[in-house]
């Protein structure tokens, strides 16, 4: 691979306030919009899922001002039993496309890649704009849907057909469900858009002495999840218009016949509802991939710089990011163990889902291995990802049981399946969000984040999220099914306590989370001016002003001379040596004997 | 000549009157006994034997299935009396009423209870209001089917037990809306859109429409699975008129 | 603060092992010939699971208590063996332990699925409908009469779409709202959705099973305690899908002769 860069496009600095800070082709404005909308939408994804636990354990509470949002769906108040599903169905489409595709990846990605590998710009810096408004008019598309008819869809962030193909099966399922389905085939666009402009970037734009492997390992997720994301969002766009083609132009590609709804039989024949199954799931295995790999990869990027010396081994981290990429694409029956295709494919899927354990285990050996001698150095960013790596490691030991079909035909469809994705999902993803945050805010906005505050915002999320997803998983294990509005069913009674216990939590959490959102707002405004590299970091984000200037780095492009990751550094005039520094020093990587 | 004796003349004149106003107001008691003036009355009957109507099994709503123990119920498609009495037919002006839609003042109520529409038919006016509630201890979701593409829309929405009525009104005649529970599926009831006035017979077959000004009409009967039948009827003024009909079972 | 990061990991590893040790919280007993081996697999993959989250969250822990907060000017070193020996243990035993657990995996998986139930097998036909489940029994002359859905009228409590009148093989079929077995008999499920997805999950039968619409689906069990138990269904099939369940009875052969015998005046 050649390390000459090609140049981005070149454009003078922008004029006017709405090329300033509203259509930008800058990539970092780009990126802190994509941040912004995540931020958005992961506050109203939280309240949804406040309502639903409020919901769950006081069913006759009344909300005061829902009624206001829904009379039909919350009359006085209270939620009713469609109403559930239907906040439950935006909180898990809000979540995993607007909070953890649009965050790690395209908030951060789109800021720091570029200036990781030493470049002016995104490869096409207007398809990079065109790639935010796009997800932009994806999310007022999905958020219309609380305000129009019946509401919002019941089906759930998965949709399964028949119950989204047939607009008679449900309040919501009219209008609400094309609505839904219009902002998910938007929203692949923006993300195809984005893909294509990372890879590109990543592969012609490096600066000179950037060669792949110097790439810093949050660069590294990055690409691989554009890869990633290429293929698993161009599955999903035609899937979602053969379902409003099923809704609206009368065609049957989900739909059999002899189906009875309403006590009217719907004019459809031919369709599969497994063909919708398999179409979502060879999307939705890698989408959940996509969602954490960046999170990985920049937790990595922050853990080295915590511990001040180097992970025992860089290329096992790339490796391991690219085997988790490539086997993504093979694990997808195991969400359709028990849906009916031939049982044989359930121990073909199985078998690499299992085998996926590997190279995550690998990631979270080298992390902690690392760890061992090293000068850890404790900081809100560090605390939240070392809190990544628990609840990494937490979330994946639950799909051990899930991996295997015998055991799915038990914990399928309950709250087991719910803690297991939220733990990696919910949680991990988002400690890595958050570690990025604090990392990364001095960088993006010139103001340092108080550091009393992001702490107290660790203790109370850590703590917390341990309290809210760890009872899943008992839950589970006694058999609670998920997706209920309530919990009539006899066995479910004795439950209950527990379940209250977790709302609580959660109101809490949710809480404290107004902390990290107080400190962020006061911060980008009043914080403490940022240095040029308040963390001693050594990648070049940290060899250009806070914030960088319009084009990164004042129009002369750094040269890199070292790996990424020199701390630890004998002889060094600190104790690390910057990537693009000309100092010619026997550093880590070169040293054999440290390694 | 005598001149008339004023006090005689008004004496005289005072009786009649009295007595004029005796005889109408006794008069008029007399016709308050049913049935009562500009209405009318009627039996539906059912000629045959009853099609079987199968018991309904609640076991999935324990709730529910508690209530019935001691009196199981079964499906009300076709509800006859010993004596041949159809219950839940509507009798309705179908032509000749040219008044404005009744201003119906009362507001029905639609009630769930023990897992069953109370009542299983009930008759409305167009732009009558009338209450959805919801007695028994567990949700239900109330889903009428008026006729797809029709002037009257499907709506669908849940009522947790306890739950405030819900108000409700149709816009445009319909004979019949039938009204399902999608929780309960065994649930089944009709509304029935008019204009004008209407009565529902009862478990012995009786009804009764009040309100009518004289005048030349065609009654229909609705039953919901039997169908419709008519029958011209006059109402005189001051007479009562009756009507009835025979359902034959298919 | 490093240690006390460590400390609060710790306790928050026991305290989430602590339910799983003392069996506060776990599924129910298995009433199924098939179940044991589904109970042994999630009892082997508990121990492992737990092994690795234990060691991984404790080990952690006391890495972060060792290595925060160290006096400036410490040395720092590398883990012994660095990643080589990391990398190679991990493909070694999580590797072996993983492909153990799904090898062993599959027998539990083929019995349900790979072995067809036994020839006097009784079929019971299941119906899943957005929000009930109803079964039909065959009756004496051991024959399912032709499903018509556009026959079903819910009002009149046809759910299955019956046409009596005209299918001798249906005028002897009973229709019933519960699932009665005879314990110890084998039973073949045939299973299949009115309206769109469902799924039959019976916790103590260690079954579960999709509704796919346009599919004909089988499942098969057999019952080894006398008991009322609930099925319930799992896959998200609109506002009542948190109310739509059956009762399972399964009683004594006399006692379901009984029973069937009850229903059948009730068609």
């Amino acid at each position: 691979m050649h390390d000459v860069s090609a140049h981005a496009a070149h454009h003078t600095p922008p004029q006017g306030f709405l090329r300033k800070y509203v259509f930008s082709v800058d990539h970092k404005v780009i990126g802190k919009q994509y941040y912004g909308l995540g931020l958005l939408a992961v506050m109203i994804g939280m309240a949804l899922s406040w309502l639903m636990r409020i919901h769950l354990v006081w069913p006759n509470f009344a909300i005061p001002g829902l009624q206001w949002l829904s009379s039909a769906g919350a009359p006085g108040g209270v939620i009713t039993p469609e109403y559930y599903l239907q906040l439950m169905t935006m909180h898990g489409t809000l979540m995993v496309f607007f909070v953890l595709t649009n965050v790690p990846f395209a908030g951060f990605g789109n800021f720091f890649l570029p200036i990781q590998i030493g470049a002016e710009d995104m490869a096409f810096p207007r398809f990079n704009m065109m790639s935010f408004w796009v997800t932009f008019v994806g999310f007022c598309v999905l958020v219309a849907a609380f305000f129009v008819g019946d509401g919002p869809p019941l089906s759930g962030w998965t949709a399964y057909a028949p119950l989204s193909a047939l607009p008679g099966t449900g309040p919501g399922q009219a209008m609400g469900q094309t609505l839904w389905a219009i902002s998910i085939a938007v929203f692949c666009i923006g993300q195809l858009l984005g893909s294509l402009n990372f890879i590109t970037t990543t592969l012609d734009l490096r600066t000179k002495g950037m060669t792949l492997m110097r790439m810093p390992l949050c660069t590294w997720a990055w690409f691989i999840t554009s890869c990633i994301g290429l293929l698993a969002f161009a599955v999903l766009l035609p899937a979602c218009i053969l379902l409003i083609l099923d809704r609206v132009a009368g065609t049957s590609f989900f739909v059999p016949s002899n189906l009875v709804v309403s006590d009217q039989l719907v004019n459809h024949s031919g369709g599969s509802p497994l063909l919708w199954q398999h179409l979502f799931w060879f999307f939705g295995h890698p989408e959940v991939y996509i969602a954490i790999l960046p999170a990985a990869g920049i937790v990595s990027h922050i853990l080295v710089n915590s511990y001040r010396r180097p992970l025992l081994s860089h290329k096992a981290i790339i490796y391991c990011m690219m085997g988790i990429g490539f086997l993504s694409y093979m694990v997808w029956g195991h969400h359709m163990f028990l849906s009916g295709m031939n049982p044989f494919s359930a121990l073909v899927f199985s078998f690499p889902t299992l085998v996926i354990t590997i190279p995550a285990t690998i990631l979270v050996l080298i992390w902690i291995g690392s760890l061992y001698g090293s000068n850890l150095q404790i900081n809100s960013a560090s605390l939240f990802a070392l809190g990544f790596i628990s609840m990494f490691v937490s979330g994946g030991v639950s799909g051990f049981f899930l991996a295997q079909p015998a055991i799915d035909v038990y914990l399928h469809g309950t709250y087991f399946v719910v803690g297991h994705f939220h733990m990696v999902m919910g949680v991990a993803a988002i400690f890595g969000m958050f570690a990025g945050t604090y990392f990364w805010a001095p960088k993006m906005f010139g103001r340092m984040m108080n550091e009393t505050l992001g702490k107290i915002h660790f203790w109370g999320t850590f703590v917390g999220t341990y309290c809210i997803f760890m009872p899943f998983h008992y839950l589970g294990l006694v058999g609670n099914v998920r997706r209920y509005s309530a919990f009539v069913d006899d066995y479910l009674a004795p439950l209950m306590p527990v379940h209250r216990f977790i709302t609580i939590a959660a109101l809490a959490t949710g809480a404290v989370q107004l902390i990290f959102v107080y400190n962020l707002a006061y911060s980008r405004f009043k914080g403490k001016p940022a240095p040029e590299n308040p963390w001693q970091g050594t990648s070049l984000e940290w060899a250009t002003s806070s914030p960088p200037p319009w084009d990164n780095f004042g129009g002369k492009l750094p040269v890199v001379y070292h790996d990424p990751y020199q701390y630890g550094i004998e002889g060094s005039s600190g104790d690390y040596v910057m990537q693009n520094s000309p100092e010619q020093i026997q550093t880590a990587r070169e040293d054999k004997k440290l390694i | 000549m005598k001149k008339p004796n004023l006090y005689r003349v008004i004496g005289t004149l005072s009786a009649v009157l009295i007595l004029a106003f005796v005889v109408t107001k006794s008069q008029r008691s007399v016709r308050a006994a049913p049935p009562p003036e500009g209405g009318i009355a009627g039996t539906v009957k059912l000629e045959g034997t009853a099609p079987h109507q199968r018991p309904i099994d609640m076991s999935k709503e324990p709730a529910c299935a508690a209530v019935h123990k001691a009196n199981p119920v079964t499906t009300e498609n076709v509800v006859a009396g010993a004596d041949g009495g159809l219950k839940n037919v509507v009798v309705y002006i179908s032509e000749g009423w040219s008044g404005s839609p009744e201003a119906a003042t009362s507001t029905p109520t639609w009630d769930q209870k023990g897992c069953q529409y109370i009542p299983h038919v009930m008759g409305l006016d167009v732009n009558q209001h009338f209450k959805v509630t919801n007695s028994d201890p567990t949700s239900h979701n109330i889903h009428p089917m008026p006729k797809p593409g029709g002037p009257n829309h499907e709506w669908n929405k849940s009522q947790p037990s306890g739950a405030p009525p819900i108000d409700a009104v149709w816009g445009s005649e319909e004979v019949a809306i039938h009204v399902k529970c999608n929780i309960h599926p065994w649930m089944s009831g009709y509304m029935v859109v008019v204009k004008g006035p209407y009565g529902v017979s009862d478990d012995s077959g009786s009804f009764k429409i009040e309100n009518v000004p004289p005048g030349n009409y065609t009654l229909t009967a609705w039953q919901e699975t039997l169908g419709t039948q008519t029958q011209k009827i006059t109402l005189a003024a001051g007479k009562p008129s009756t009507a009835s009909f025979t359902f034959k079972a298919k | 603060m490093g240690k006390l990061v460590a400390v609060t990991l710790i306790l928050i590893a026991i305290g989430s092992a602590i339910p799983i040790l003392a069996h506060i919280w776990v599924p129910p007993a298995d009433i199924s010939t098939h179940g044991y081996q589904i109970d042994e697999q999630m009892s082997d993959t508990m121990v492992e699971a737990g092994i690795c989250f234990l060691a991984a969250q404790i080990i952690l822990a006391v890495f972060i208590w060792m290595f925060s907060d160290r006096k400036p000017g410490t040395k720092i070193n590398a883990f012994p063996g660095g990643a080589k020996g990391l990398v190679i243990g991990a493909f070694l035993l999580v590797g072996t332990e993983v492909l153990a657990l799904g090898f062993f995996g599959t027998k539990a998986w083929a019995t349900i699925y790979f072995t067809p139930p036994a020839a006097d097998a009784m079929s019971i036909q299941v119906q899943a409908g957005q929000f009930a489940f109803y079964f039909r029994y065959p009756g004496p002359d051991g024959k399912f009469g032709p499903l018509h859905p556009e026959k079903i009228n819910e009002a009149n409590q046809n759910i299955f779409g019956l046409d009596v009148d005209n299918d001798p093989a249906s005028k002897d079929d009973i229709v019933t709202a519960e699932m009665g077995v005879p314990v110890n008999k084998e039973v073949r499920l045939l299973m299949h959705a009115k309206d769109v997805g469902h799924s039959f999950y019976v916790r103590e039968l260690r079954i579960q099973q999709d509704f796919v619409p346009g599919l004909d689906l089988q499942l098969h069990f057999t019952a080894t305690k006398v008991g009322r138990y609930e099925i319930v269904c799992t896959q998200l099939c609109g506002l009542g899908h948190y109310n739509m369940k059956a009762y399972l009875n399964v009683m004594s052969q006399p006692d379901y002769d009984a029973w069937i015998k009850q229903q059948a005046t009730m068609q």
